[in-house]
């Protein structure tokens, strides 16, 4: 079995020193920057080191980092620049099994696409990692390079849960739990969607695949019904999505299977609403999940996989 | 209609606008007649005319709902008559008046403006036309205010025609937090169900990554307000505290209900120490205490999905509105893209209203 979603805590920024240069060794030290830990998730809700599950034939190791927490862009290049090196030394050498997802600092496109150069000749990285939540919808026109930078060298677009903060989670402000920030995920990744399809960022590459990383899976039709509707009604405030958006959506977008949100007795039912058994990727996990040839939709979706 | 259903139409998304802000004037105490003279309407976003989103069409109204005698469409009374009471054989409708009263920065401004509005809305639409009912509409980011509204309506001759209490569904904070309980706690004590309405401003984004580019991108959003205050209020204990109070969605879609109540069970059976004020799961309080309006219609691929949803959401918690004389406006029966099935048909286009808001088969003669 493929998992798409092998999660990795991040290191403590002291494990990264090897992989930053001098200034930057010095300048962390210097200023007492210890961890890259995301306050989105509960605390060390995330496994240091995760074995595969028994039957795993490959993994898509996730290092789990709140790299867009930072407001300096070459800071946080740094350390996502860092942060690959790790993953690539301390995962993928050291175990057959495991593929990458590359980090970068969404605070700058610029430097998101210099980072996918400077990686992307390692074919064991597949993905690109971007949250859920930025500073600008993941459709809108100055992110396209990053876009690009992906489909040039056959990575997926992975959008992750949590990211930067400065905006509420929901659009009428700040939740008080934990558990309503999780919920209200599931309406950043709509979000996310629909700035995707709208804006033209998936057709523009008919091949790039967005993978929606724990995003829940349940939530995508009601969505895809009304993205449909409304482009039927307004469809000329963008005129260069010439199809039903459910048709692009299927095309480029897959979601990784955990969390499924609904419950086992539903799974027929929302398969058929969600229209495609192929935009379904395993993650490991406990509980029941649909059956669907995961394997298959693995590869058709990380081209690198194909390889 | 008659085909359609035997008793009339209940329409529970109506919006009835004035002809010109010197309509409501009367309705205004000087001091805030001056008032918006000298300083205007503020509210939060930038444009004093207008939306940042432009609509699909202007006012967002059905290109022919402009009434032939003038004004904006949604002002005439006899108009709504001929265009939408009597073709469509409505019993009753509830109106929302959209009025930008609730949405001002300065909240005694807004509270005048909502007082203006409901009196305006009982004197000119209640009294004349024996189809209609209102909501109350309210200063809702302020809680006590609101509360203070809803108290002197219910106190007002015209009281009976009112027959919920109204917020936009774009607050300034989530809408299960303190602030807002002052009108749950009204809408309890009037026995008004509390009626949430697509649109408002309440300032933050309507994505967490910011402002999306397109109108299309804030109409399909709304649907994620919707869920973010349903979250809000069920794990805000809200439900538990106020054992009374009855949610109506409005024009926020519907399909998007199973999921979320799914997906607020698993991470309650996960997370539940959080909030341990709440003593069931989120599915029970949201399909105990939440109706929706349909419109806009989801309209899935294969239509018996649709049908599958509304039984996910329960028969008893849809009620039909079309949204009139807005541009996205669902008709009774083209809108649907399945014909509903008897038994339900007679709730989702009466039954249903009919006993939430407590009114009688047919208007009074």
């Amino acid at each position: 079995m493929i998992d798409c979603d092998l999660s990795v805590a991040a290191p403590p920024v002291s494990a990264l020193r090897d992989h930053l240069d001098a200034y930057w060794r010095d300048s962390v030290t210097e200023r007492g920057l210890r961890s890259l830990e995301p306050s989105y998730e509960p605390p060390a809700g995330v496994p240091r080191r995760p074995e595969p599950e028994p039957g795993t034939t490959l993994a898509v190791v996730r290092p789990v980092s709140a790299i867009e927490a930072l407001h300096a862009e070459d800071l946080a290049a740094a350390l996502a620049g860092a942060l690959n090196d790790w993953v690539r030394v301390e995962w993928l050498d050291r175990d057959p099994r495991l593929r990458g997802s590359i980090t970068v600092a969404p605070q700058s496109p610029e430097r998101a696409v210099s980072e996918i150069e400077r990686v992307a000749g390692d074919h064991r990285f597949v993905q690109v990692l971007l949250p859920v939540r930025g500073e600008h919808l993941l459709g809108r026109r100055l992110l396209w390079p990053v876009h690009d930078a992906c489909a040039r060298h056959g990575l997926a677009v992975a959008v992750r849960p949590g990211g930067n903060v400065g905006n509420a989670i929901t659009p009428v402000g700040w939740p008080s739990h934990l558990v309503e920030d999780l919920a209200s995920q599931g309406q950043a990744y709509q979000s996310q969607v629909a700035s995707l399809v709208l804006e033209g960022a998936l057709d523009r590459h008919p091949d790039l695949r967005v993978v929606l990383v724990g995003s829940g899976v349940t939530w995508l039709p009601a969505l895809t019904w009304r993205l449909d509707k409304n482009w039927k009604g307004v469809r000329r405030e963008v005129p260069w999505v010439d199809r039903p958006p459910s048709e692009s959506l299927r095309r480029g977008v897959r979601m990784t299977v955990r969390p499924f949100d609904a419950p086992p007795e539903a799974f027929v039912e929302v398969l058929a609403h969600l229209g495609s058994e192929r935009m379904l990727l395993y993650a490991g996990g406990d509980g029941p999940v649909p059956a669907v040839d995961y394997d298959e939709n693995a590869r058709q979706t990380y081209a690198r996989l194909r390889d | 209609m008659a085909t359609l259903i035997a008793t009339g139409l209940v329409d529970c998304d109506v919006h009835n606008h004035p002809a010109s802000d010197a309509r409501l004037r009367p309705y205004l105490p000087e001091r805030w007649r001056r008032h918006l003279e000298r300083f205007g309407a503020r509210t939060r976003h930038g444009l004093a005319q207008g939306f940042p989103y432009p609509k699909a069409t202007p006012g967002a109204a059905r290109v022919d709902a402009w009434p032939p005698g003038g004004g904006p469409p949604g002002s005439s009374l006899s108009f709504l008559r001929e265009q939408l009471l009597d073709p469509l054989g409505v019993s009753f409708a509830v109106l929302n008046c959209l009025h930008a009263g609730s949405s001002q920065l300065d909240p005694e401004l807004g509270a005048a403006v909502c007082r203006a509005v409901n009196d305006w809305q009982a004197a000119e639409w209640l009294e004349l036309e024996p189809r209609l009912r209102a909501s109350i509409v309210l200063p809702y980011d302020d809680g006590p205010l609101s509360a203070a509204e809803i108290d002197r309506v219910r106190g007002t001759a015209g009281a009976a025609g009112f027959v919920q209490a109204l917020m936009l569904v774009r607050t300034v904070e989530p809408a299960g937090r303190r602030r807002y309980w002052p009108i749950y706690e009204a809408c309890e004590r009037h026995g008004l169900p509390l009626g949430i309405h697509f649109g408002g401003y309440g300032g933050h984004p309507i994505s967490s990554s910011g402002w999306p580019s397109f109108y299309l991108e804030d109409h399909t959003g709304m649907a994620m307000a919707f869920q973010a205050q349903l979250v809000s209020l069920v794990l805000e204990g809200v439900f538990e505290r106020f054992p009374g109070l009855r949610v109506v969605c409005i024009e926020g879609g519907v399909a998007w209900l199973p999921a979320l109540a799914w997906r607020l069970d698993r991470l309650y059976d996960e997370l539940r120490d959080e909030v341990p004020e709440l003593l069931r799961r989120p599915s029970e309080y949201l399909r105990e205490h939440v109706w929706m309006t349909t419109q806009p219609v989801d309209e899935p691929e294969r239509p018996e999905h649709l049908l599958q949803v509304f039984e996910r959401i329960g028969r008893d918690r849809l009620l039909f509105a079309t949204d009139y004389p807005h541009w996205d406006y669902d008709d009774p029966v083209r809108a649907f893209p399945t014909p509903l099935p008897a038994g339900l048909r007679e709730r989702v286009y009466a039954g249903n209203a009919l006993a939430l808001y407590g009114l009688p088969e047919r208007p009074a003669p």
